[in-house]
């Protein structure tokens, strides 16, 4: 008995002690709302940060470009309309930009033509068909994919699959369009996979069970109700994957060649633009020479096209994106 | 039985809270002062034509209301009926919603809780809130009754000891967890940890508590320690609970408002509006008529 | 018949494909040989849709295979190239221009270096970036609008290809825009601190004509301290303030300065060895302390970790974006009910409950960093480098780099010793990777 009355002046003591604690001065705020004004000054500094990259990268893209295009040799109408591309000839040069796009559109389609068809069926199959057991190995295996680095990419390109297609072909040059862009959908593979797979696990379970319980099969769910349903989404997985072949550098710079030339034949070597790009870097030319400014007119090309896909891409998977609740 | 349920040794403790204490905030100071010179209960939160909207939807229509000092004041009605919404505007909970606006008038005392000028972290100090769904922090017992005091006082370690030790007593589940106060909170049962997230709240030191049925997500005998629990903490706490049980609402309060479709239908001592309803939607809904 | 059908959409059904392929066709022969009076004709035509189910499954994993086995060709190759050249000498050594001498470890000690000095740089800025935009949503119109704006540009440029930033770090941090180059003089920086320049001479033994009187003279060399990159050369004299570098880094030497042509020089051979001719001309050489810097970066590791921090900036912004996102909202109600502010509520509770995801999204867009080439190429150009960085403004180069440089060589030795180097680079990235998935597996347990 006594040990409880000692036991509720103990609970008194601590109550009033308490009391005294709590109606003690609190934190003056002032301190804590100027740090609060400090960090978030400091944390509109880091966002403000990245909208200067992209200021800094058109800023630096066009102001060059426009360097490069005072020039005498340089003339607008050569740089659109010509299919030549020989900055490097002494005499006879010219800047024809559409022998570089064409390399790089044909890397990409050959690269889309097997990364695109690839990648869509193993995300379906990943999201509608695999087991769990065969989903949790593969999208490690994807990961790790993607995790690569290009260089060995372009490795693999020349050392092996080049020696391949020769082996099949013999009209294959040791520099190719088709070793490259096997290898770039080698690349871009993942990125399909990975995107498209989440585009079809965003469709609700709802919409599956609907269409099995009007009897459709799997295939049917997923033909006629789940890729519908995630097209917007699909579609803006290839576009960036697209962005991300034309961008693609070092297995273009080791694998395709650095001959700028229109072909359609992918036997041949082709310049794409990030080819030519790497060759002016990593070769002698003088700086401040107009090889060294063509680069950055080849960048700014680069970098309208890739930003133009990827906004589209970003734009239709906002906009378009089915949303169910 | 639980500790609880004894009042004894807490009736005969002095109302330490009555005590004038002029270090307090104003306006907090300012509504001790006037209820220890009439010596009859006020007003610890006052509404005028309180609207408010999510956007373009009119959540609230025009609530005026008084909650007293001291009691317990229930909020019941059907879901959606925007009692919650009125709870977390009195501690402007509802700033993280960035569609919800509101308008007209809500004192604490002299403090306008509206007003843009408002330091709502000052306010959520003195006005504490429970959660529907037990939401105790990633950290172990200690840790989360210490967050609060941590961050509005400077205190020695011996101190924050006993702070802690004293909420868990206040909220009941300081036997429970006394002997693990080191151990994730998140180990232990829903309704330790809604009575834990009631010490996390009372530690701060708060005037009024908000709780948005801290019951539901919980198994009857925890919630029988909660009731329990708010029966204690009426002493020194004025209470504001929004709940979906009407039973818990006429066994645990001493005002009840019910709301409708974001109107205020009645408000009145909780047994004359569970025996003699004055409006027909009121006594439909308390009948179990709708809702 | 009817009963195999549910069996389509169970998803954890381990039956393999062929097999219940034969299980089906063999109902459709008994659906259609035996007359069983019940059985509906309807079933034919579902018949026909689950063989294209079964087809369609097939071709799934067929190409599911593939892709699998692309990936099994493609590490296969590399390792049978590049693991029997595997050696101590192909990590340590520097990259000789004979294949069997050449090493990586000026590479390694790059990329360690750039990745590093890249990570300590992106980090705050991207998981900044990341909560303000997550945590510190703004009411106002206008403020909204302007965080619309920086999140649609961080996903813009997490589509920018890798060169462009390279040709952006070119010019912004290599050349600095040109800013510092308004001095006429263009062989070196214009401004810099931390460096100390010496005029080296060597002593008289190197001289042919000078008359040692038959006594061997170690060649030795003095450092003699000047002013600035571009002074004047010293003319040394006797008693000047003068340093050996030796073993113990510099260690003060008393010169002797003579005219050999109008004066003999001692014969006494250590005073001879301390001789200096004041009429030859020095070497410039300068000793650069750890904090060294000057302005424009040139290619100094600093400028290879700024581009690479413009690479992979929005990998981590988005990643950490993510980890918030993943925060219940309820712990942020109930840090903001104690009264928080919004810094205490991310520093307490939101940051601690997202840190695992940070950290697996950073180790991820670090990796890539690691293995990014195309901008390291664009702005550090293909040199050959014989030791590791020592500072910030220090030449390097990077591992994929020169793996690069050895594929893009026509001899097949140094191929096989690229595919050597990209067996490094690869084990490197797999334990990032093994570090990333380790975390997020924890992560994982503890949420459940």
């Amino acid at each position: 008995m006594s040990s409880a009355v000692n036991g509720n002046r103990a609970l008194q003591e601590l109550e009033q002690q308490v009391q005294t604690l709590l109606h003690r001065d609190r934190r003056n705020l002032t301190m804590v709302r100027l740090r609060e004004k400090g960090i978030f000054v400091g944390l509109i500094g880091c966002g403000l940060f990245s909208l200067l990259i992209t200021v800094a990268i058109v800023f630096v893209l066009a102001s060059e470009t426009v360097t490069f295009f005072q020039f005498p040799e340089v003339t607008l109408s050569n740089f659109f309309l010509s299919t030549d591309w020989t900055p490097l000839l002494g005499d006879t040069k010219s800047f024809g930009i559409w022998a570089l796009i064409s390399g790089t559109f044909l890397v990409t389609a050959i690269a889309m033509l097997f990364a695109l068809p690839l990648g869509l069926v193993t995300a379906v199959y990943l999201s509608e068909y695999a087991p769990r057991r065969v989903r949790n190995t593969l999208k490690p295996v994807l990961e790790i994919l993607a995790g690569i680095p290009t260089v060995v990419y372009g490795f693999f390109a020349l050392m092996t699959i080049t020696p391949f297609l020769q082996w099949c072909y013999s009209g294959f040059n040791v520099y190719n369009t088709m070793s490259a862009g096997i290898a770039v959908g080698i690349l871009c593979f993942p990125t399909v996979c990975s995107l498209a797979e989440d585009a079809l696990q965003a469709v609700p379970t709802r919409l599956r069970d609907g269409a099995f319980g009007l009897g459709g099969t799997r295939f049917d769910a997923t033909v006629r109700v789940i890729i519908p349903a995630a097209l917007s989404g699909i579609i803006s997985a290839f576009l960036l994957a697209i962005a991300r072949a034309i961008g693609e550098t070092m297995i273009v710079a080791l694998a395709a060649g650095s001959r700028a030339q229109v072909t359609l034949n992918p036997g041949e070597e082709a310049q794409t633009m990030t080819g030519y790009m790497v060759q002016i870097a990593g070769g002698d030319v003088s700086n401040f020479g107009i090889e060294y400014y063509s680069m950055y007119a080849v960048a700014f090309t680069l970098f309208a096209i890739t930003l133009s896909l990827t906004i589209v891409g970003n734009h239709i998977r906002r906009k378009y994106r089915e949303t169910y609740d | 039985m639980s500790n609880a349920v004894n009042p004894a040794p807490k009736a005969t403790s002095p109302p330490l809270r009555a005590k004038p204490t002029p270090k307090l905030p104003s306006h907090v100071s300012e509504m001790k002062t006037e209820e220890n010179n009439t010596g009859v209960a006020c007003n610890a939160i006052e509404m005028q034509d309180l609207c408010s909207w999510y956007g373009n939807f009119q959540a609230l229509k025009s609530i005026s209301l008084n909650v007293q000092k001291n009691k317990v004041t229930a909020f019941i009605g059907p879901s959606g009926c925007g009692k919650s919404t009125l709870l977390r505007w009195v501690n402007r909970m509802n700033d993280t919603i960035h569609t919800a606006r509101a308008t007209g008038s809500l004192h604490m005392g002299t403090l306008d809780v509206l007003a843009n000028t408002t330091d709502v972290v000052d306010l959520r100090r003195n006005v504490g809130i429970v959660f529907q769904k037990p939401n105790p922090f990633p950290k172990s017992i200690f840790e989360n009754v210490a967050f609060g005091p941590r961050l509005h006082m400077k205190l020695r370690r011996s101190e924050l000891i006993d702070i802690v030790e004293w909420s868990l007593r206040k909220a009941a589940v300081w036997d429970e967890v006394k002997d693990r106060l080191h151990a994730p909170a998140l180990g232990l049962s829903g309704g330790q940890q809604q009575r834990l997230c009631i010490a996390r709240t009372i530690a701060v030191g708060p005037e009024i508590l908000l709780m948005d049925e801290p019951c539901s997500a919980l198994d009857p005998g925890s919630t029988l320690a909660i009731e329990e629990l708010m029966n204690e903490l009426r002493k020194q706490y004025t209470i504001v609970i929004v709940t979906h049980n009407m039973q818990q609402a006429s066994r645990c309060s001493d005002e009840t408002a019910f709301f409708f479709e974001g109107e205020l239908v009645e408000m009145n001592k909780t047994q004359s509006i569970f025996t003699n309803p004055n409006n027909k939607r009121t006594e439909d809904y308390i009948s179990g008529r709708f809702g | 018949m009817s009963d195999t059908e549910p069996s389509k959409i169970d998803h954890e059904k381990s039956d393999p494909p062929e097999k219940r392929a034969t299980r089906v066709d063999k109902g459709a022969t008994a659906a259609g040989q035996s007359s069983v009076p019940f059985e509906r004709p309807q079933l034919l035509t579902t018949d026909a849709r689950i063989k294209k189910d079964i087809r369609f499954r097939r071709m799934c994993i067929i190409t599911a295979c593939t892709s699998i086995l692309i990936l099994a060709f493609l590490l296969g190759s590399i390792l049978t190239a590049g693991i029997p050249t595997l050696s101590w000498t192909l990590l340590t050594g520097s990259p000789e221009p004979e294949p069997e001498n050449a090493g990586l470890w000026p590479a390694l000690m790059g990329t360690l270096w750039v990745c590093a000095m890249c990570s300590l740089l992106t980090l705050p800025l991207g998981i900044g970036t990341a909560i303000l935009i997550e945590e510190f949503t703004p009411r106002n119109k206008v403020a909204k609008k302007i965080f619309n704006l920086i999140q649609l540009n961080i996903t813009n440029l997490a589509g920018v290809p890798s060169v462009v930033y390279g040709i952006l770090g070119l010019t912004a941090f290599v050349s600095m825009f040109s800013l510092f180059d308004k001095s006429e003089n263009s062989l070196g920086p214009t401004f810099e601190v931390g460096a100390v320049y010496y005029d080296q001479f060597s002593n008289l033994a190197s001289d042919p004509f000078v008359d040692t009187g038959g006594a061997d003279v170690p060649e030795r060399f003095f450092l003699l301290p000047v002013e600035s990159r571009n002074a004047a050369s010293v003319v040394p004299r006797t008693g000047m303030l003068a340093y050996e570098n030796g073993e113990s880094g510099l260690t003060q030497v008393d010169i002797i300065a003579i005219d050999p042509l109008s004066e003999q020089p001692s014969t006494d051979p250590d005073q001879l060895s301390r001789t200096i001719d004041n009429q030859s001309t020095p070497g410039r050489i300068s000793e650069n302390q750890w904090y060294y810097l000057r302005l424009p970066f040139g290619r100094g590791v600093i400028a290879g970790a700024l581009t690479l921090m413009l690479v992979i900036l929005p990998v981590i912004i988005i990643s950490t974006q993510e980890a918030l996102r993943a925060v219940p909202a309820t712990l942020r109600e109930a840090a903001l009910g104690l009264g928080s502010t919004p810094w205490q509520v991310v520093w307490n509770v939101t940051l601690p409950s997202a840190v695992p995801g940070i950290m697996t999204g950073s180790i991820l867009a670090i990796s890539r960093a690691v293995g990014e080439t195309a901008p390291i190429l664009i702005i550090a150009g293909i040199v050959y480098i014989r030791s590791a960085p020592q500072h910030l403004m220090d030449d390097y180069t990077v591992m994929p780099l020169q793996i690069y440089n050895w594929t893009s060589r026509p001899q097949e030795e140094f191929h096989n010793i690229a595919a050597g180097g990209i067996v490094v680079l690869l084990a490197i990235l797999l334990s990032f990777n093994a570090v990333a998935v380790l975390i997020r597996h924890r992560m994982q347990n503890k949420l459940q």
